[in-house]
């Protein structure tokens, strides 16, 4: 995994509550065998015209302002609906590595962390300076340093984040999730013997 | 101390909680379809790491298969899905029911026939409908792609401790609510994102009242509330369902096992993080009128409109939910017409529902102009209502009688609404393009729908002719 580095970058604005990864990328395009390449298809239905095409003009991420971001700023239950990757994967690969939301679909929630995304949640009252600051002046760039666990902004925000030790710590490190569990094969073991005991039935050889 | 039941399968599935880093919890059973699960066979091979447990895993195909003409899959891609699929189970000797099993058929439906999942278990599949499961008592959730692929390797998944929510429905439901209308219900009182971060359970007499199949409708809508899984306290309903089945505890070990599963329950004044109460007579058939479930009203109901809702986002949420379904604010539901009628999926696809169903088509005509299909969760469903005669009564009355499949509770495997069709669906998302682009899905029971399909709009079945 890519270690999650301090970065300075512009901030889109997503003015719309409950995303639900079904538009975050439409089923259609879910049939790859492979987690690459799937940025092209994020927010399809939304992004492009009836042609399939031509980038629908009214669709806040084509605005020219908005190219290049790596900071996605969007409404509440961000994430909603189903477990698939597929969401994270086509945001990392259209290039955010950063959402802030008031809330996050559990799934999706963790599914980010997978993939080098970090989800940042902020109140009500924060996520409205977050926007007002963007929608007066589009295009601007905000800084994520997840060390200090801050978001600031030209406009003089300062906000103060809260993230699991341990997801913090892998994200920075880009640390691969199994390996670490791994790590602690001897206890699996012995659980496994335990369990084998406890419910023989479950267990092949029962 | 007291426990909740969460807390209790928690605690016995914790293999380890570092001091540094994240409780591990062991899986008991891994549950894989071919969308989410190439990727992390994929990433096995690359890391040369080996599947754990093969046993603890079942797998079917089921998104991607058309209902009609099933092996002709048109699509190159979702067929190369269904051959990787089919590959790594082969090379990796995992049980699966695959195109040609006549056990095939949606995951969530085929599980239980076998009898795989069990009390107390722990359950995880690449797929949010997981919740389905806890109708058994099974902490039983979705994940995604990186911990399947996790799981495989480890047989445990790193995991934080949920809140807990008790949802408590007492009372009799009135004639013709079912256990989708409870969950819809409860739904619209939490919000999409009143579970979020917990864990519910569903008691109340009229819970317990509800068979396997209802209790599995119910679970299988936690998700849509926002909660990690649904829960229902194992008891002899559960157990008389389980018993025999394939995978089920035999022999001496059938008394252990319902002992052991029978401890689960919670205990009497364990403490809840949250508690909801609804009243089952407060329930009357539902039906979504918006694009997210919790915009959803009795059949007896208006559309609202965005002034009804004090709160700006989901003032904004019910105005643009109006203008993408094409209703207008006071419209009377039952003034709603529809295009297509689709009885199915994971939440309404089990024999109970199509037996609802028939209940009310019997004798009767689908609507001019009104296209209308019925898709067994599986083969086993679809083979026992052709034993009770249940697909002639859909024929019949105009339906097409398909083979099992996701079929349009998702729309990638070629059953979908053609832009600005509007549907009456047993399923369990209403969001834009679910069912199609332009799409639009309005959620109820399998009554409803059957019903919807002869009037050629919604009806309250409970003064339907
Ligand atoms: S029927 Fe629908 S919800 Fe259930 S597994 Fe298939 S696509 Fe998912």
């Amino acid at each position: 995994m890519q270690p999650y580095i301090k970065h300075t970058s512009i901030a889109a604005l997503m003015d719309r509550s409950n995303v639900d990864t079904d538009q975050i990328i439409p089923k259609n395009f879910m049939k790859k065998v492979e987690r690459t390449g799937f940025g092209i298809n994020l927010f399809h239905n939304w992004r492009f015209l009836a042609d399939n095409v031509t980038p629908n003009p009214e669709f806040e991420l084509n605005k020219p302002a908005f190219q290049g971001a790596k900071i996605l700023v969007a409404g509440e239950n961000f994430g909603c609906g189903s477990s698939r990757e597929h969401a994270p994967w086509a945001i990392a690969d259209y290039g955010f590595n950063t959402i802030i939301s008031t809330s996050f679909a559990d799934i999706f929630f963790s599914n980010c962390f997978k993939n080098s995304i970090l989800p940042i949640v902020v109140t009500d009252e924060q996520l409205a300076a977050l926007m007002a600051e963007i929608s007066g002046n589009e295009g601007v760039e905000f800084t994520v340093d997840l060390e200090a666990q801050k978001v600031t902004t030209p406009g003089g925000l300062s906000i103060s984040f809260e993230v699991d030790a341990f997801r913090k710590e892998s994200l920075l490190e880009g640390l691969d999730d199994i390996a670490w569990t791994l790590k602690h094969e001897k206890e699996i073991s012995a659980y496994e013997v335990e369990h084998k005991k406890r419910l023989p039935w479950l267990w092949p050889s029962a | 101390m007291t426990r909740t039941m969460y807390e209790k399968i928690w605690d016995a599935n914790l293999v380890h909680e570092p001091e540094a880093g994240s409780p591990l919890l062991f899986v008991d059973r891994h549950l894989m379809h071919e969308v989410t699960s190439p990727q992390a066979f994929e990433g096995l091979r690359l890391q040369n790491r080996k599947v754990r447990n093969v046993h603890s895993i079942l797998g079917t195909i089921d998104h991607c298969v058309p209902t009609k003409d099933r092996f002709n899959i048109v699509d190159v891609i979702a067929k190369k899905q269904v051959e990787t699929m089919t590959a790594n189970c082969e090379e990796n000797e995992i049980n699966l029911y695959g195109m040609d099993s006549n056990q095939n058929g949606v995951i969530h439906i085929v599980v239980p026939e076998h009898g795989f999942v069990h009390p107390g278990m722990v359950v995880c599949c690449g797929d949010s409908h997981t919740a389905t499961h806890g109708a058994f008592g099974a902490l039983a959730f979705g994940i995604g792609t990186s911990e399947v692929e996790h799981v495989m390797a480890t047989q445990t998944l790193q995991q934080k401790k949920a809140k807990t929510m008790l949802v408590k429905v007492e009372g009799k439901l009135p004639a013709f609510s079912t256990a989708k209308d409870i969950a819809l219900a409860i739904i619209a009182k939490t919000g999409t994102a009143g579970g979020t971060g917990y864990v519910m359970e569903f008691a109340g007499n009229t819970i317990t009242d509800l068979t396997m199949e209802g209790r599995m409708t119910l679970c299988n809508m936690a998700i849509e509330a926002g909660a990690r899984a649904g829960l229902v306290a194992p008891d002899q309903v559960t157990f008389d369902y389980l018993e025999g089945k394939e995978f089920a505890p035999k022999g001496d070990h059938w008394p252990v096992a319902v002992e052991y599963w029978k401890s689960l329950r919670s205990d009497e004044g364990a403490e809840f993080d949250a508690v909801i109460e609804l009243k089952a007579e407060d329930i009357a058939p539902q039906v979504s009128w918006g694009t997210s479930p919790e915009q959803v009203i009795s059949v007896t109901g208006l559309v609202p409109s965005p002034s009804d809702f004090t709160n700006d986002v989901k003032s904004q949420a019910c105005a643009s939910a109006l203008k993408y379904m094409a209703l207008d604010a006071g419209q009377k539901i039952t003034d709603i017409h529809i295009d297509v009628v689709f009885i199915g999926s994971c939440t309404n696809g089990r024999i109970e529902d199509f037996r609802a169903a028939a209940e009310l088509l019997k004798g009767k005509k689908v609507a001019d102009g009104v296209q209308a299909f019925a898709v067994p969760g599986s083969f086993p469903v679809k083979v026992q209502a052709e034993k009770e005669g249940l697909d002639k009564i859909f024929i019949d009355a105009g339906w097409e009688w398909r083979d099992p499949g996701c079929s349009m509770c998702l729309a990638m495997n070629g059953d979908e609404l053609k832009d600005g069709q509007r549907s009456a669906s047993t399923s369990n998302r209403n969001f834009e393009g679910r069912q199609g682009k332009g799409g639009r899905t309005h959620l109820v029971s399998p009554a409803m729908a059957a019903a919807a399909s002869v009037a050629g709009h919604f009806v309250d079945i409970r003064d339907w002719k």
